[in-house]
């Protein structure tokens, strides 16, 4: 079953057309990666789908319902949560307080949730007090994913959730990417360290100049000549 | 010794509760709007008349006449906002700016329409200083209350903004408007919030002032500077940050009039709200951010 889909969308800032017919999919219980070169609109890709700018042709559909152009207040209640590329944690709010704002829009009792995300985060559990401003890059990433994981969405979105940081804790994040996943929740993560995040991939598409260039299983572009030249450092 | 408490110590301490009131609500509104609200000492004034108002037809005490002034004053705050800045709400800051520099007029001339521009007491009579230790300490039971009133207003807020989810979700906002709208929180109720708060801590900052001098149409005007240099000092977007800093500039204030060398007042008494201003520009060329790392733009 289909969980997302964009489906021939053009999209941009303004007057600025950014996507031209891009079409992606993520199926049940998949990881999906986008890789592409810098400016290539893989995060104008992801903000598509939140209604943080106008779609101009084309649909987003989930599950069975068009959310085209749903104002990100709504697409959050609809179980889609998004991790920004930059700024995804609230610095001046201590851990908890993040992980309680990622609750917001439920209205049961979610402590039984803040204990798993706690188990899924260990060194999360220890700092809860700590403002997020004050953690390493690699735990912010992890409030940031939590506060989203609190909802318990449908699909959680993430825009290079590896971005500056060191190899160990880079392993780390694809690693709890898999365990998300494992646990049942469908995945379509924005990635510029291509070799890794295809590794992990069920499926991939390549974007370039706000194009779908490429698409197939993770192992599939690993092999592809072109995108070895591009992402993968490999010559010829 | 006591005379340096009695009379230059125990009055900077109460004159800092009511900047504290004042520059706490300052600071939350930029912290969660993004813009500086002149507006600000205007509603403190209008809500010192109201409760003026509400004891001549009732015969409550201030404070207790104060409350129905909080929720009056909470009403029309809200309503101003989304006559006056909710129409500016993606413009640029210097609009908004403008839009309360205008509010502030317009608030001011409503309330010489309807009482005047003569200032009055809003508690009558002299009131005697009680005596503690023996006399050695003795201020008047007004300035008790102010500061009591002060304290549990502090707490209150502390305890909203702490512990609440709408008190959360407000420091959300003020951290990161375009995350809390990714969260899914609902920025407009976030800032009606935030109105409703300004709203009551300012007529509660203005109700003190009253109470401590009188009640006059250009009282909140004259508080504008020190509630500034108040929020500033403490950082801004930071309230409690802003508390302290109200705390600071009340005390210096009036210890700038004491004559520290010699026997002559220090600072002419006549220029100790220079203070505040002296205090707010060595902050923005020393250290802009303030003392708690607030907001610099
Ligand atoms: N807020 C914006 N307003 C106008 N144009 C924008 C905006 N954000 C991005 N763009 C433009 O859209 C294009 C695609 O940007 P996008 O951020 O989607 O690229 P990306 O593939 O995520 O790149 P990166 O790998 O650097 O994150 C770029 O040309 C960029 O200049
Ligand atoms: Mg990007």
């Amino acid at each position: 079953m289909t969980v997302l889909a964009l489906e021939h969308i053009d999209a941009g800032y303004g007057d600025t057309a950014i996507l031209h017919d891009i079409s992606l999919q993520v199926e049940r219980g998949e990881i999906v990666v986008v890789i592409g070169p810098n400016g290539a609109g893989k995060s104008t890709a992801l903000k598509s789908v939140f209604g943080l700018l106008n779609i101009t042709a084309g649909r987003v559909v989930l599950e069975e319902s068009e959310i085209t152009n749903t104002p990100p207040e709504q697409v959050v209640r609809l179980g889609v949560c998004y991790v920004p590329q930059t700024g995804n944690v609230f610095v001046n709010l201590s851990v908890q307080e993040n992980l309680e704002m990622g609750a917001f829009v439920r209205s049961d009792d979610f402590r039984p949730r803040l204990d798993e995300i706690y188990a899924m985060f260990p060194d999360l559990a220890e700092k809860r007090r700590q403002p997020a401003g004050s953690l390493s890059g690699g735990q912010r990433q992890m409030v940031a994913m939590g506060k989203a994981l609190m909802l318990e969405p449908k699909i959680l979105l993430l825009d290079e959730p590896t971005a500056g940081l060191s190899p160990k804790y880079r392993g780390e994040i694809f690693q709890t990417v898999k365990a998300i996943n494992a646990t049942g929740v469908p995945i379509l993560m924005v990635e510029q360290n291509a070799k890794q995040a295809l590794g992990i991939a069920d499926r991939a598409y390549v974007l370039v100049d706000g194009e779908n260039r490429h698409t197939g299983t993770g192992p599939e572009l690993l092999a592809d000549q072109e995108v070895a030249r591009m992402f993968l450092g490999a010559k010829g | 010794m006591w005379e340096f408490v009695n009379f230059y110590f125990i009055p900077g301490l109460v004159l800092g509760c009511i900047y504290a009131l004042g520059a706490l609500g300052i600071s939350l509104t930029f912290g969660i709007l993004r813009f500086a609200n002149f507006a600000h000492g205007e509603i403190m004034m209008l809500g010192a008349y109201f409760t003026f108002t509400i004891m001549g037809l009732t015969g409550w005490h201030p404070l207790v006449a104060a409350l129905p002034s909080m929720a009056l004053a909470a009403l029309l705050m809200l309503y101003l906002d989304r006559q006056f800045f909710r129409p500016f709400r993606d413009s640029p800051t210097i609009m908004l700016v403008i839009a309360s520099f205008g509010l502030m007029l317009m608030i001011r001339s409503a309330v010489w329409v309807f009482y005047g521009t003569q200032s009055k007491p809003l508690l009558r009579g002299f009131q005697r200083p009680t005596q503690y230790l023996d006399g050695a300490i003795q201020f008047p039971d007004k300035h008790l209350w102010i500061f009591l009133t002060t304290i549990v207003i502090m707490l209150a807020i502390w305890y909203l903004l702490t512990r609440t989810k709408i008190g959360k979700a407000m420091r959300a906002v003020s951290d990161s408007p375009e995350l809390a709208k990714l969260t899914g929180i609902p920025v407009e109720t976030v800032i009606r919030a935030t109105w409703i708060v300004a709203a009551c801590s300012a007529v509660a900052a203005g109700v003190l002032l009253a109470i401590d001098s009188q009640l006059d149409s250009l009282m909140g005007f004259k508080m504008l500077l020190p509630m500034f240099a108040s929020a500033i000092l403490g950082g801004i977007g930071r309230p409690f940050g802003a508390v302290l800093g109200g705390l600071v500039i009340g005390v210096a204030e009036e210890l700038s009039a004491y004559p520290w060398i010699g026997v002559e007042p220090l600072l002419n008494p006549a220029y100790k709200t220079g203070m505040a201003f002296a205090i707010m520009v060595v902050m923005l060329i020393w250290r802009p951010s303030g003392l708690f790392k607030g907001r610099v733009f």
